[in-house]
């Protein structure tokens, strides 16, 4: 192995013969149920430098590494290129296994023919194999040209970040300062506990919400390695794994947290009442306010928007604690790690008016049910109807709204069939005397504990109709809810009328998932929550190196499910924290001193400030650490001087020239 | 190519050849993203991953004309999206200059086209390949492909 020994010292002979060997996936039958692998493999054999070709039918098991790691062996091959899946899942894997074999890991060149080939011309073999030809061959001759790198590590600041302090956020933080780590956990409302904290109960198993939240949410507060910044907001990130800076905005609560006790006087001579947030809009708060009783921290907040300076607060505020002309506030942190756990919002029906919503007073969303619901609500845990207050008998509710509709949505949002089931149950526990009917497409109820409370439901004696309304109208005297439904298991159609009908609308993204995507330059999925790095085998890890995501913010998910992607989260980011280095890519831009000529076009090109100009020779200069490797000011530099390692101008053209037959490229 | 031959290939279920050069965080994710989703696309697309749209080089889109390319196709992440913060704003000034050069030399606009896809926009995908195929294959092979290249 003198080759790779010298390779390594990055002093490889220009000379030295290139030895490929190619090995084409069948990927099961994703890519060898379409794609002729074998004429793949003997029409690339016949290339110059290719040394052997092999088909296997999984290339990354371990039978199909053992084969990659006997033929470099053999065949004492200094190029390896992979045919089979994509590289952003699986180019890591085959890097290690040339790597363990004294090969340079960038000696490795990976050829996409499943994603981008068999998979998406399933029904044209040939031309996919005409064109899984091409593709390899243009790996061969990019592979041919390929140069040793080293990877470079960089050194985690062992602190770290979570953005949303609902039940995910919370279990990340946790378990991250109970392993010894600094945490400061960012929550844009004045209190963390994110949506639990508004639920009366929680399904399967139906327990008081805020009575196993509220515990957790105190053991944050006390935990002396979490620093929580309540109304504060994320606002820049810059850096990179290990190393981030980030800039947090504090809100003015335009009182002293220091000072306030969370007494209340304040609100008590407020004269201001405002429709309540927390309660979804039913009942009131005043201008100055604690969020609610068991809000974390439990310091109250002045909302300027509604505030008339009457300054009654400040007099009855007996701490002093009141400041009119407080202005937000920053912090400037610096950690390894940022997890993103901002959750989510529900499907809005106003706009559309479904089902009535925003049309009628007595249609009503699941969440605004969660708050009549709650003892600690609007009306005292009595349910009620908005246009009397009377209590109704006939309910209503509506599953699937905003979701599994090709109108709004075509996902299904995961919970809501649970949240119906958990809502009509507990209505009918507390006054038997009344009526269900869950309209559903289909009910869903894959957990443990889900399909046992659909079953107690229909003991209770909760009705399932399978359906959607296709008529929603008020009686204009009664105000009840009159509608048209298609029983589809008997059918025939219904008309049904209710005195509450209550919409399950679905999960959508909210405002805090396009700013972490944006600030941590995240990608969306297509339900427009934010994507994981791979779907199975990477869930909580993103793209970004050092940023992960816990909770709804990536996917619809019931608690036990968020709480166990926080815990993740913490164990993920561990690794960092705890070894105190990452490895990154050594791919950078690279500046060649003798072709240069100092014009400065490149400068302004890089978005990191990573060129600076060597004043004494006059030429630029790449400083390593902080490139990132775009190669931008690559396809800036007019005289060729600058060049991307691993993807140089000859490595790229070698693919281009062999898009259409094969050419030698020089080196 | 003569004019007949130029019929010929248009009536022969010939196959135009697109060069695509992909962004590694977004457009290469919207081609994998059309592969999970089984989007089914014309043969036609030859993808070369990049790591930012910023990277694409004058050089290697006219190197793709000169040898044969139908089409060329500069793609990235959507602008504010970009990786490495605004390397496709850059992308954006670079295409004009392109675009420029390539009108010089007798392209037709419909065989260089900018495309922003998402890692998710697997279907965007799949439909943009399919929508300059069809362009293209309405065009014929390109004024520059050189004698004998398919
Ligand atoms: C009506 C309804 C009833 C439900 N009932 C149940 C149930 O009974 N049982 C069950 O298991 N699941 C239930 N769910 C699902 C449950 O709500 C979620 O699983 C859970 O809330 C997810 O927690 P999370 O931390 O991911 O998100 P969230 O609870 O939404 O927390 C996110 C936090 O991030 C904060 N945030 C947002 N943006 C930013 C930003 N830019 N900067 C800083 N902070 C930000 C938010 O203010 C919030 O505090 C229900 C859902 C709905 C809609
Ligand atoms: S653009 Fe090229 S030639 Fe000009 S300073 Fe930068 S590296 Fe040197
Ligand atoms: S490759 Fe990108 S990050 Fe590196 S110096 Fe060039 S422009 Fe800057
Ligand atoms: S990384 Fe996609 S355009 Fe820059």
């Amino acid at each position: 192995m003198n080759d790779t020994k010298a390779t390594e010292k990055g002093t490889v002979k220009e000379s030295e013969e290139k030895r490929v060997g190619v090995f084409v996936c069948e990927c099961g039958v994703n890519i060898g149920g379409v794609v002729n692998t074998w004429a793949v493999a003997d029409y690339i054999g016949t290339l110059p430098g290719v040394k052997v070709t092999s088909v296997n039918k999984f290339t990354c098991s371990d039978s199909g590494q053992a084969d990659i790691q006997q033929k470099i062996k053999e065949y004492n091959l200094n190029r390896v290129v992979v045919a089979a899946c994509s590289p952003k899942t699986h180019e890591p894997t085959f890097r290690a296994c040339i790597e363990q074999m004294g090969l340079n890991q960038y000696f490795l060149e990976f050829v996409n023919i499943r994603d981008h080939c068999s998979w998406i011309h399933m029904w044209e073999k040939e031309k996919a194999t005409e064109k899984a030809k091409d593709l390899v061959r243009m790996g061969v001759e990019r592979s041919k040209l390929l140069e040793p790198l080293q990877a470079s590590e960089v050194p985690v600041t062992d602190k770290a970040l979570v953005i949303g302090a609902g039940v995910a956020g919370m279990q990340s933080a946790l378990d991250l300062a109970d392993m010894g780590f600094q945490v400061y956990l960012v929550e844009k409302e004045p209190s963390i506990g994110g949506r639990m904290a508004r639920f009366d109960k929680v399904f399967p198993t139906n327990d008081c919400s805020i009575c196993i939240l509220g515990p957790k949410m105190v053991e944050v507060a006390r935990n002396k390695n979490i620093k929580i910044m309540s109304y504060s907001e994320v606002k820049a990130v810059d850096g990179y794994v290990g190393n981030f800076n980030v800039k947090v905005e504090h809100k003015p609560r335009y009182l002293d947290v220091a000072k306030c006790t969370g007494c209340a006087k304040c609100s008590e001579v407020c004269p201001v009442e405002v429709p309540y947030d927390f309660n979804e809009g039913f009942g009131t708060r005043k201008a100055i306010y604690v969020p609610f009783p068991q809000a974390v921290p439990l310091r109250a907040v002045l909302d300027k928007e509604n505030c008339i300076s009457c300054k009654a607060c400040a007099k009855a505020c007996q701490s002093g604690a009141i400041n009119y002309d407080m202005q937000p506030s920053y912090t400037d942190l610096n950690v390894g790690v940022i997890i993103g756990a901002v959750g989510f919002k529900t499907y809005d029906p106003e706009p559309r008016h479904d089902f009535g919503y925003g049309l009628y007073d007595n249609v009503i969303t699941a969440m605004e049910f969660e708050r009549l619901l709650n003892a600690a609500g609007p009306t005292g845990g009595h349910v009620v109807r908005p246009s009397d207050c009377k209590e109704p008998i006939r309910v209503g509710f509506v599953n699937c709204v905003g979701s599994r509709d090709k109108a709004t949505n075509i996902y299904c949002s995961g919970v809501c069939c649970m949240v119906t089931i958990k809502n009509a149950q507990l209505l009918k526990e507390k006054r038997p005397e009344t009526d269900q009917t869950i309209m559903y497409i289909d009910i869903r109820t894959p957990f443990r504990g889900y399909e046992e409370s659909y079953n107690r439901s229909r003991n209770l004696g909760v009705k399932f109709l399978r359906g959607r309304p296709v008529e929603v109208k008020e009686d204009p005297v009664t105000k009840n809810i009159k509608v048209r439904i298609e029983d589809t298991l008997a059918g025939e159609m219904r008309n049904l009328e209710f005195d509450l009908m209550v919409l399950a609308t679905g999960i959508v993204p909210n405002e805090g998932i396009n700013q972490i995507q944006q600030l941590l330059k995240l990608s969306k999925a297509a339900d427009g929550l934010l994507m994981e790095a791979h779907p199975k085998l990477k869930p909580v890890d993103t793209t970004i190196d050092g940023v992960f995501l816990a909770g709804v913010a990536s996917g619809p998910k019931d608690i036990p499910y968020a709480v166990s992607q926080g815990s993740a989260c913490a164990g993920r980011a561990t690794i960092l924290l705890k070894n105190k280095k990452a490895i990154t890519e050594g791919i950078t831009a690279i500046v060649n001193p003798d072709v240069c000529v100092g014009c400065q076009v490149c400068i302004p090109m890089c978005p990191f400030q990573a060129i600076k100009m060597d004043e004494q020779a006059g030429k630029a200069n790449v400083m390593k650490a902080l490139c990132k490797g775009c190669g931008t000011c690559v396809a800036a530099c007019p005289t060729g001087a600058l060049e991307q390692s691993h993807f140089k101008n000859n490595q790229l053209l070698a693919q281009v020239r062999n898009v259409f037959k094969f050419q030698e490229v020089a080196a | 190519m003569s004019a007949e031959a130029v019929a010929a290939t248009k009536t022969d279920g010939w196959e135009p050849k697109i060069v695509a050069f992909c962004c590694n965080w977004c457009s290469y994710g919207g081609a994998d993203s059309a592969g999970m989703g089984r989007f089914q696309q014309p043969a036609s697309a030859r993808i070369i991953r990049v790591m930012c749209s910023g990277r694409i080089d004058p050089l290697h889109v006219f190197n793709a004309f000169l040898e044969g390319a139908d089409a060329v196709l500069v793609t990235g992440c959507h602008i504010g999206d970009c990786h490495y913060v605004n390397g496709n704003d850059k992308t954006k000034i670079k295409y004009k200059y392109l675009e420029n050069v390539a009108h010089e030399l007798g392209i037709e606009k419909e065989r260089l086209q900018l495309n922003w896809i998402s890692a998710s926009e697997g279907e965007k995908f799949a439909n943009f390949i399919r929508d300059v195929t069809e362009q293209i294959k309405k065009l014929g092979p390109s004024p520059l492909k050189p004698e004998g290249v398919a």
